[in-house]
């Protein structure tokens, strides 16, 4: 089963951190990242800041476009930074493997895929 | 564990105090306050789990603290009965994020207090906003700690003297302070950067301090292009940090420089920052500067980079700044397509507005260089030396005069 170990936080926190604690942060992201590579195909992305977004916003009525907006507006709390995914032996296992990314700068969850296409394929 | 607070503390820090010094009207009490609160969460957090909303719990534990200290002086106690109808606000819930905007834009506002020189407001809203201490901001500024808190004691006492209003300000006012702190956030990058070379370890503090307040204001304005190019624009530069000092502490020149020691992920995150600003459409001088320094970014070598595209940049920046530095900065990247012949006599233009500034000695010096004139090269660097270059600047400028007296000597 695919799972997906996504993680929340709060931008900033860790660009807040003295050098080495990012480093131990980062060494958990190596760590898990050699691992998942000796085992198969995997994604892993990291997001840049929710500043940089730009939001796509649902038309507002029939015929009309998605309207763009910059948002987010300032957002405080948690904010999705990025996320991992593989596929896993069982639930078990995937927690075993987002243990090695924990940290107090983060909260984790990691959830079932339904379905995934490209590099990691669900079919 | 401790570190981990810190970093969440730094993070809250700005808008704790923006939202504390509405309710209190005094920075002071609005600093001790968070200082109590933090000192409460290294031993709460800890032991009951960090809470989902900081910034909540900071606030309502600061407000408590900050209230018990008002309680008992009884100076603050005239303050108390003046805005009993803030303290007495439903206390967990974090301000609504139109009102934070404007608390923390007033306070960084505060800071550019128009009796302040420049140099004090960047250490103030070092001290208050980002909550560096004094011996930090007085490292990044190299001038000793005593002298420091003495300007920032200073400072802090003119402030109080000539308060901001606490009411909603207009649309114009807010355009006019978002100006004012983006320029103050701009020149404590510049600071940071100028005073950070030499054989020392690199002063940094003050760049990255800069940026972080850079962040702050995209946080709070997502939607103002300027912003977001103003913090392109100092990631851009930020990026080269690694590169433009060699090994020996020497300054080396952005066409030197080593571009592999650039930091891509800056550069990357600075892209999309100038993506999203130019697609807002204004063009103002922070998106223009950052697209130059992004036109410097993508470039493999300094040969490769579209430098028709750069003289293009520098000629609308001018159209908005029509300084002389910006015109001279136009002429260098005209020297790069026209050769210096061309720009020598370009740079007659601003020589008289320009006789004092020791960069246009040093950019004409070069380029006599490359014409091969070395006598004249050597008599243009001497002037800068005349002109007060920092330390590192001087190695540089005396290693190109004895390039050109090597020259003179083979002939």
């Amino acid at each position: 089963m695919i799972y997906a170990i996504t993680i929340y936080g709060e931008a900033g926190v860790f660009e807040a951190l003295p050098k080495d604690r990012q480093d131990e942060v980062m060494s958990g992201h190596g760590a898990l990242q050699t691992a998942l590579k000796d085992r198969g195909e995997f994604v892993s992305i990291k997001l840049m800041p929710p500043t940089s977004a730009v939001m796509v916003e649902p038309a507002t009525s029939e015929g009309t476009a998605p309207l763009i907006t910059d948002g987010p507006f300032a957002e405080t709390k948690e904010n999705f930074l990025g996320f991992y995914a593989a596929d896993f032996k069982d639930l078990d296992e995937a927690l075993e493997y987002a243990k090695m990314i924990s940290s107090p700068v983060a909260r984790l969850e990691v959830r079932p895929v339904a379905w995934a296409g490209g590099v990691i394929s669900s079919e | 564990m401790s570190d981990w607070l810190e970093a969440t503390f730094a993070q809250q820090r700005p808008r704790a105090i923006a939202a504390l010094t509405r309710v209190f009207r005094d920075i002071d009490t609005a600093e001790e306050a968070f200082a109590d609160a933090c000192l409460k969460a290294l031993t709460v957090w800890p032991k009951d789990g960090a809470p989902r909303d900081p910034l909540a719990w900071l606030l309502t534990t600061a407000r408590n603290a900050g209230l018990d200290h008002v309680r008992k002086s009884q100076r603050r106690a005239a303050i108390l009965s003046r805005h009993t109808e803030e303290f007495q606000r439903a206390p967990t819930e974090t301000p609504d994020p139109d009102e934070m905007r404007d608390d923390v834009l007033r306070l960084l506002f505060v800071c550019c207090h128009p009796e302040l020189d420049q140099r004090d407001q960047i250490a103030i809203a070092l001290r208050v906003v980002a909550g560096l201490s004094v011996d930090e901001i007085a490292s990044g500024f190299l001038v000793k700690p005593k002298t420091m808190e003495q300007r920032i004691t200073r400072a802090k006492k003119k402030i109080a003297s000539n308060p901001v209003a606490f009411e909603t300000p207009s649309p114009a006012e807010r355009g006019a302070r978002l100006g004012e702190v983006s320029l103050m956030v701009y020149l404590m990058f510049n600071e940071g950067w100028s005073t950070s070379a030499g054989p020392k370890q690199m002063k940094l503090t003050l760049c990255e301090e800069a940026i972080r307040l850079a962040r702050l204001l995209v946080a709070l304005f997502p939607a103002m292009g300027e912003q977001s190019a103003l913090l392109a624009l100092l990631l851009l530069q930020h990026a080269r940090r690694r590169a433009r000092i060699d090994a020996d502490g020497k300054l080396v020149a952005l066409d030197d420089q080593d571009r592999d020691l650039w930091d891509r992920s800056d550069i990357a995150e600075a892209t999309g920052l100038l993506q999203k600003a130019q697609r807002i459409g204004h063009r103002g001088v922070y998106i223009i500067q950052a697209a130059i320094a992004a036109a410097h970014a993508r470039a493999a070598s300094s040969e490769d980079a579209d430098w028709t595209l750069i003289e293009s940049h520098y000629a609308a920046l001018h159209a908005l700044q029509p300084t002389p530095v910006v015109k001279l900065n136009q002429i260098a990247a005209q020297a790069k397509l026209h050769g210096p012949q061309y720009a020598l006599k370009a740079m007659e233009v601003v020589a008289e507005d320009l006789t004092t500034y020791r960069w246009y000695h040093a950019m004409r010096g070069g380029l006599l260089q490359e014409t091969g004139d070395h006598k004249a090269a050597i008599a243009a660097f001497e002037t800068v030396m005349t002109l007060a270059p920092t330390g590192p600047e001087r190695v540089v400028i005396a290693d190109k005069i004895a390039i050109s007296q090597k020259e003179l000597r083979g002939v």
